[in-house]
């Protein structure tokens, strides 16, 4: 039947297209790859968790201030939204392209795996930054130590609301790594330390605006009694300050987490917030890069006590289970946050 | 028509048939997929490459999957936007199943089940209370992605069987093509069949077309559109199966937004948003020209928004010309009947 030898006709000619195509020795592909790994160029893409994200336009500055000084080839690319495919096609497209390293802030600690042994199997370093993979990268760059972040945060609400009351925490995705791991060490330290302070929900404002803005209002109308707020993520503090800063509770409803400082400047100044955490986004993607460099040349191999420089941030030092620590939160209140523009 | 025209068939009157299929919305999508994929290759570094049919498979496969069953649903003129947080259902409960114990097959087959009653549930809602498929999908959407999350709450479930995970990753010798997409050319067959040579099928198009027309002629309106939503139910957790082995993670939130993506590509691949017109080669097509487009554009550099934006036009565009063509064609003289002779 005519019909039927059409169709044959067409997708044979589909096929061949494609299968000729991945075969096709005049391809750019073939020719590029063949230069030794010696003397090719430092080239390293940036995945952030998603695009748009100011947190994370902040640790591409790092890089982008790194490039020059390590001789690298710095690329940002991710999805809109935070979503954990979304990631994986940016790492098998990176792995195509065959560069010396992927930085990633990882949005799932393991639905990425796959995607990220495929690169680490054709020779791409993996370095994770930010939200980790602890199963399947090279490296992996600590902001902070979650301990000491959950204590700072514990610390600072305490202080502002007296040591007793109800408190509540607004949160980020329900599975995003870091979250939970604070929250986790959170709940730990009021268990023990802070007898006089109850959490009474943690609320998920999935790092999005208007979600964090909703939940920071429903909060305060479910629980009257509330007295303070732990935001653990810049999005969840910059809409639960608009929130309050406008509402009766301002004053009244203590906040604090992890802030920018350009982000929090008006309510930091407005009384909103009295003071708020954050280790430098800006540092963590500088120290990225160098670490990156250090694990591409050979001097660091990821292995405890190997020790690198980096650039004007000094000198570091893995840790354990391939672990570099950028350092202590560092906290910003009235009294400083002029200091500070990013 | 008169009555000595006993000596001409039929065939004399229209074009051939090489020409009625060629000449078709679909086939303009299938010719511009070749035409992304052999303008791609020879200018987008690296896109020559065995691995993006590899990926391109592998990260469009619940996309193909959930278009062949939507195809015919949106033939039927209804919708099904559910899709996506069934995907995730389906994921999270696989995923809950086995972290408590229940044997892996076993989960798998209980996760299809759980999708055959919530497409179900789609469809007698539809059919049985009469509400508007948009209204009462849109509702088990959120019903669904609230189950999925709320379910699983902040854990992630992994450690899957190793042995099951593995066959995601799996490809047919060194073809690039993974071993998953067998499932894919399977149903494609089912549906192809079920839609273009079946009474089944013919039922399908003359529903989309005129409801009461088609069950004046025969066809069981009710129980076609039941069967539809459920087949899309299933084939939607067998997507959701298919993310858990490939990503190797149960989470609530897998497949949001798939739903939107399997819709465009279903208007693109020439399915009429009103119903009673489409072909599955169409429908495939149009998956594969949006995946082949988004992986060379991302190998290009350009970014997601751009990539929205591009995709975003193409459905447009696509919906333009075919709002365009009967325009067109009444410009044109018509060559069938002057063929003919006389005016049949």
């Amino acid at each position: 039947m005519k019909i039927t030898k059409v169709a044959a006709a067409a997708s044979m000619v589909l096929v061949l297209a494609m299968a000729g195509c991945s075969s096709s020795p005049t391809s750019p592909s073939t020719t590029s790859t063949s230069s030794g790994a010696a003397n090719a160029p430092l080239t390293i893409t940036v995945l952030p968790k998603n695009l748009g994200n100011p947190y994370f336009d902040t640790s591409m500055k790092g890089f982008t201030a790194a490039a020059p000084e390590i001789g690298a080839t710095v690329t940002q690319v991710g999805p809109t939204s935070a979503s954990a495919n979304g990631q994986v096609t940016y790492i098998q497209t990176a792995t195509q392209q065959k560069v010396s390293a992927i930085d990633i802030s990882s949005n799932d600690p393991t639905a990425m795996c796959n995607a990220l042994n495929a690169a680490m199997a054709a020779g791409i370093k993996v370095v994770t930054f930010d939200s980790d993979a602890p199963t399947c990268r090279d490296l992996f760059i600590n902001q902070a130590s979650a301990d000491g972040i959950a204590k700072v945060l514990v610390q600072m609400i305490s202080d502002e609301i007296g040591g007793s009351g109800e408190i509540a925490i607004l949160s980020a995705a329900a599975n995003a790594t870091n979250q939970n791991t604070w929250i986790d060490l959170m709940k730990t330290d009021l268990a023990a330390s802070y007898p006089n302070i109850t959490l009474d929900e943690v609320a998920y404002g999935n790092d999005d605006d208007q979600m964090s803005f909703d939940q920071t209002s429903a909060l305060l109308q479910k629980y009257p009694n509330l007295k303070g707020i732990i935001a653990p993520t810049t999005v969840g503090i910059a809409a639960a300050a608009r929130y309050l800063s406008t509402s009766s509770a301002k004053g009244q409803v203590q906040l604090t987490g992890l802030g920018t400082p350009n982000d929090m400047r008006s309510y930091v100044q407005d009384g909103t917030c009295k003071e708020f955490a954050l280790w430098n986004p800006q540092d963590l993607g500088y120290l990225a890069a160098y670490a990156t460099q250090a694990l591409v040349n050979g001097t660091i191999t990821g292995a405890q006590g190997d020790t690198f420089t980096a650039g004007s941030l000094g000198s570091f030092t893995v840790g354990a289970d391939k672990t570099v620590l950028l350092g202590d939160p560092y906290k910003f209140d009235a009294s400083n946050i002029a200091n500070f523009n990013f | 028509m008169s009555a000595s025209d006993t000596t001409r068939s039929y065939l004399d009157y229209g074009h051939s048939a090489l020409r009625r299929w060629m000449l078709t919305r679909e086939m303009a999508i299938v010719a511009l997929l070749v035409l992304v994929v052999i303008v791609s290759c020879f200018t987008v570094p690296y896109y020559a490459d065995k691995m993006t049919i590899y990926y391109l498979c592998q990260n469009m496969l619940p996309n193909l999957m959930i278009a062949l069953p939507m195809a015919l649903v949106m033939i039927a003129a209804d919708i099904d936007v559910s899709v996506g947080s069934m995907v995730g259902l389906s994921c999270s409960l696989l995923g809950l199943l086995y972290a408590a114990g229940v044997p892996f097959v076993l989960a798998m087959l209980i996760a299809l089940a759980v999708g055959a009653v919530g497409g179900f549930l789609n469809g007698w809602l539809v059919t049985r209370i009469n509400l508007p498929a948009l209204a009462v999908t849109i509702g088990t959407m959120a019903m669904f992605r609230g189950i999925a999350v709320g379910m699983l709450g902040t854990r992630t479930i992994t450690n899957f069987p190793a042995s099951w995970t593995a066959v995601a990753q799996w490809e047919i010798g060194s073809t690039g093509i993974p071993v998953t997409m067998l499932v894919f050319v399977a149903l494609l067959v089912a549906f192809i069949a079920l839609l273009h040579f079946t009474s089944f099928g013919r039922g399908v198009f003359a529903i989309g077309l005129n409801k009461q027309a088609a069950a004046f002629a025969g066809v069981n309106v009710r129980r076609t559109r039941l069967i539809l939503f459920t087949l899309t139910g299933v084939v939607s957790a067998l997507s959701g199966v298919y993310w858990t082995l490939l990503y190797s993670t149960a989470r609530g939130d897998v497949g949001s937004g798939l739903e939107l993506q399997v819709i465009a590509a279903v208007v693109l691949g020439g399915v009429s948003v009103f119903g009673g017109r489409g072909a599955i080669h169409g429908v495939v097509a149009g998956v594969l020209l949006i995946g082949a487009l988004t992986s060379a554009l991302q190998l290009t550099g350009v970014t997601a928004e751009v990539i929205n934006i591009i995709t975003g036009v193409l459905l447009i565009g696509s919906v333009l010309v075919a709002a365009f063509t009967p325009w067109l064609r009444d410009k044109r003289p018509h060559t069938a009947t002057e063929k003919g002779g006389t005016q049949p």
